[in-house]
């Protein structure tokens, strides 16, 4: 019964639904080397929402972080080439303290000028990405000048299958990282007091002030780990595509907010999980992957994801009204 | 010489150029009930931030255990044993109630990892230390709020306390719950443990409390056993006189019965009520009463536009109207203050300016500017005519007390030139004194501006003593309608208690 009033076990509902549907208009959704695919989709957004999720819990918002994202990553291979440098571990960390720092300024004006979230984070994205195109440069690293390491670590498979007809295709080990930083997302909220503090944060805040929860230290926190999950993605997504792109991840935020509301997570804050968000995420990535095999616009694309926002929202309002009286 | 567990003397509090304390006294003896009786806005609530750490004072000391704090913060407020249970609760709705519990603990102890089997330990002894049911993996929001008062209760219990302080902790209760909470305070007081209660309930006063302090302007004014006091007593030290009480008349003019100015024939919301039919004329002030879902609320909604699938007529001054919109009802004359003026009426962090013109802007930017020489004009009034207590009409409602946010509302549909002015629950949560000047204003309303008055109360007395007639009503229809003269406050809760 307590099964059944969870979110998540009507998300999963909800998925599963819609996987049949999409099963039985497009056969080729079941194949394994689309699943494989789609779960690749999955890896970059979904580190992301794990960042996303945290800040909603706790009431806030962020739209800056596929800024951070992009900076990171660009940065940090303009270093590497600089540099000579062709290596994945300390790359990956220079890319996660970046996004790391930049979170930090979110949270610094977020808690020390209690300013709205949503116009510190347009702020410092919209600041970031300026710098970034106007100072660093505008040109893309492709393939030829992508550092090997990286491009290597980015197409390793965790299991790979010889079609028929002599191709291979695997599911990538990024994967594993994906479901790693998932689980410790998962491990921190729920068993910690400061992942505990963003839910009390969440739910009220003169009440956790109250209580005595350092609220600073949980807002820089929070918007920390949303920066260092975005800067760590950045740079991974460059290894998986092969190409560094300094105007990447434009209008990313809606659709990683999209995925974590639609996992169940509250837009006014106090609620959501990593397995709804999984969950959100998996849906939201399945949806648009349909949508690019049946060929639809990509301006369409948007109308659909806008859409999945704001009925996801109104549900969620729904929701927590309901619980409420 | 002090036999206190704490006490405050001389204690001044200034905010901003308002003295809400001036040289106030007060002393809780361990383990004893204490009631602090005071007008709105005479200081109780500050009374207890003070107590409780939350303003320091300007001048004075507090004691505890006979030796003077010198500075008290909230943390060591909780140290000596203080605890507050505020009216919102301060509780997390998003979490569980175990959680809610075992939250002071764990943050007492520094603890960094959240341990559940713990948690729910610690939140289980609280709970069977309290000696009530309450689940424990319930999610706080989906309590009613006598549940979420108990969690609140438990919570103070668990740290040590000596002295628990409930700010008007029965205002949103129904009388079986405040009955089990004061069955829980004597439990508490039986332990040991001391409770200071502020409430505006005289009866519940004098039923709970050993000791009364009743305090007036920030000052205390008498102090003594609850034996020593009884409801005019205490009246008259809160208010500094008596209160008149008599009952409204209203006397038609000589001639012909003038036109209703509000009548309804027929009046039907589907599955709420049925063929409901009444005249006010000019000057009269007509009381409905009746069990909570006897449909009362659900014809002022209807009234006032908020119920667009009614049938049946409604007539104002003669003429039928038709209202599917409040503004439509505000343009026929008819003003509605709902009961809960915190989520229906007011913008707390807006200043009273703001919120009195809230239903006026329209009127004032006939010119497409708005007129803030009459703006200003019309809020100055009004701030005197309801003898708001404010420096200034510039100040955020949030900061006035209860009473006074009352006012605001009314003075709000008092300017829209309201001739039909419903009331639902008047003067919950507001003091004596500010009753009767409420009262007084709405008979004055209805006697010397012609309106037509529907109150609708809990109060059977505050109905009995202010309008000259009384409508029962009873799952969706009219029942009675009799004249208060007729009628005693004991007759109609008699006949009130009939309706089951
Ligand atoms: N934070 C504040 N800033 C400015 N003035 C304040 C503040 N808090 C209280 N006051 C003023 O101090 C006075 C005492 O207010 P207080 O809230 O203690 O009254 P109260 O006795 O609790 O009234 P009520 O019964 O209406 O709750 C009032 O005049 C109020 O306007
Ligand atoms: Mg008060």
């Amino acid at each position: 019964m307590a099964l059944l009033r969870r979110s998540e076990t009507v998300i999963a509902g909800i998925l599963l639904l819609a996987m049949v549907l999409i099963g039985t208009i497009n056969p080729a959704f079941w194949q394994l080397d689309n699943l494989f695919s789609l779960m690749r989709s999955n890896v970059i957004i979904g580190i992301m929402a794990m960042g996303v999720l945290l800040v909603l819990i706790s009431g806030g918002i962020d739209v800056s972080f596929p800024a951070f994202a992009v900076a990171a990553m660009y940065l940090t291979i303009k270093g590497m080439l600089a540099l000579g440098y062709n290596g994945v571990v300390l790359p990956l960390l220079a890319a996660t303290l970046m996004g790391l720092a930049f979170g930090a300024v979110n949270g610094f004006f977020v808690y020390k000028f209690r300013m709205i979230p949503l116009i510190v984070t347009l702020g410092t994205s919209a600041m970031v990405r300026g710098f970034l195109l106007g100072v660093v440069g505008t040109s893309m690293i492709n393939i030829n000048k992508m550092p090997t390491a990286l491009i290597d670590f980015g197409r390793t498979d965790v299991v790979s299958v010889t079609k028929a007809d002599g191709t291979t295709y695997g599911l990538t080990a990024m994967v594993l990282i994906y479901l790693g930083l998932a689980l410790a997302m998962h491990l921190v909220l729920r068993y910690t007091m400061i992942g505990r503090s963003a839910y009390a944060l969440g739910g009220d805040p003169e009440a956790a002030r109250r209580a005595g929860f350092d609220l600073r230290k949980t807002i820089f926190f929070i918007y920390c780990v949303a920066g260092a999950l975005a800067g760590f993605a950045g740079l991974l997504h460059s290894g998986m595509i092969w190409l560094a792109n300094p105007r990447d991840f434009v209008g990313l935020e809606l659709d990683v907010i999209a995925a974590v509301v639609l996992g169940g997570a509250s837009i006014f804050g106090g609620r959501g999980s990593v397995l709804g968000t999984m969950l959100g995420v998996f849906m939201l990535v399945m949806v648009k992957n349909s949508l690019i095999i049946m060929r639809v616009d990509t301006t369409w694309q948007l109308v659909v994801v806008g859409l999945i926002v704001i009925a996801a929202t109104a549900l969620s309002a729904w929701r927590d009204r309901r619980r409420a009286a | 010489m002090s036999d206190g567990f704490i006490e405050l003397r001389n204690i001044r509090k200034v905010f901003a150029g308002v003295v809400a304390l001036d040289a106030m006294s007060l002393v809780i003896k361990p383990g004893e009930i204490h009631c602090l009786a005071g007008e709105n806005g005479s200081g109780k609530s500050t009374v207890i931030k003070i107590m409780s750490g939350v303003y320091q004072p300007d001048g004075g000391e507090i004691l505890i255990d006979g030796k003077p704090i010198s500075a008290m913060s909230p943390i060591e407020a909780i140290a000596h044993g203080v605890q507050v249970i505020y009216q919102d609760f301060s509780l997390f709705g998003n979490l569980t109630v175990a959680e809610n519990l075992a939250m002071n603990v764990h943050l007492g102890e520094k603890r960094r990892l959240m341990n559940w089997r713990r948690t729910r330990a610690i939140a289980r002894e609280a709970v069977d230390r309290l000696g009530v049911e309450l689940d424990l993996d319930a999610e706080v929001a989906s309590l009613p709020t006598a549940g979420k008062q108990l969690v609140a209760i438990a919570r103070a219990l668990m740290s040590d306390a000596r002295l628990i302080i409930m700010d008007e902790p029965t205002t949103a209760l129904t009388r079986k719950e405040v009955e089990t909470l004061f069955r829980i305070v004597r439990d508490i007081q039986a332990r040991g443990i001391a409770i200071l209660f502020v409430s505006h309930k005289m009866r519940e006063m004098l039923e709970i409390s050993e000791r009364i302090t009743v305090i007036r302007n920030g000052r205390k004014v008498a102090e003594g056993p609850t034996g020593d006091f009884d409801e005019a007593l205490i009246t008259r030290h809160m208010t500094g006189g008596d209160i008149l009480n008599e009952p409204y008349a209203w006397i038609p003019p000589p001639g012909p019965p003038p036109v209703p100015r509000l009548e309804i024939r027929g009046l039907t919301v589907p599955g709420k009520c049925e063929d409901l039919s009444l005249a006010i004329r000019p000057g009269e002030i007509v009381g409905l009463s009746g069990l909570l879902g006897s449909g009362r609320t659900d014809l002022a909604l209807a009234l006032f536009g908020m119920v667009p699938r009614y049938e049946g007529e409604i007539l104002i001054d003669g003429a039928p109207v038709r209202l599917r919109t409040t503004q439509e009802a505000i343009d026929a004359g008819i003003a509605y203050v709902p009961e809960d003026r915190l989520t229906e009426g007011l913008f707390l962090p807006q200043s009273i300016k703001r919120n009195m013109l809230a239903t006026s802007y329209e009127r004032l930017a006939r010119r497409l500017v708005i007129d803030r020489s009459q703006a200003e004009e019309m809020t100055q009034g009004m701030v005197r005519a309801m003898q708001i207590a404010t420096p200034t009409a510039e100040k955020p409602v949030m900061q006035l007390s209860g009473g006074n946010q009352q006012r605001v509302v009314l003075a709000r549909w008092l300017l829209t030139d309201a001739r039909v002015l419903i009331l639902n629950g008047p003067t919950v949560g507001v003091d004596v004194g500010s009753k009767a000047e409420i009262h007084a204003k709405i008979r004055e309303l209805a006697q010397h501006h012609g309106l037509a008055v529907l109150m609708i109360s809990d109060d059977v007395l505050e109905l009995v003593q202010n309008c000259n007639r009384l409508v029962l009503m009873h799952r969706g229809r009219f029942i009675e309608d009799l004249p208060a003269a007729a009628v005693t406050e004991e007759t109609v809760s008699d006949r009130l208690k009939t309706f089951t």
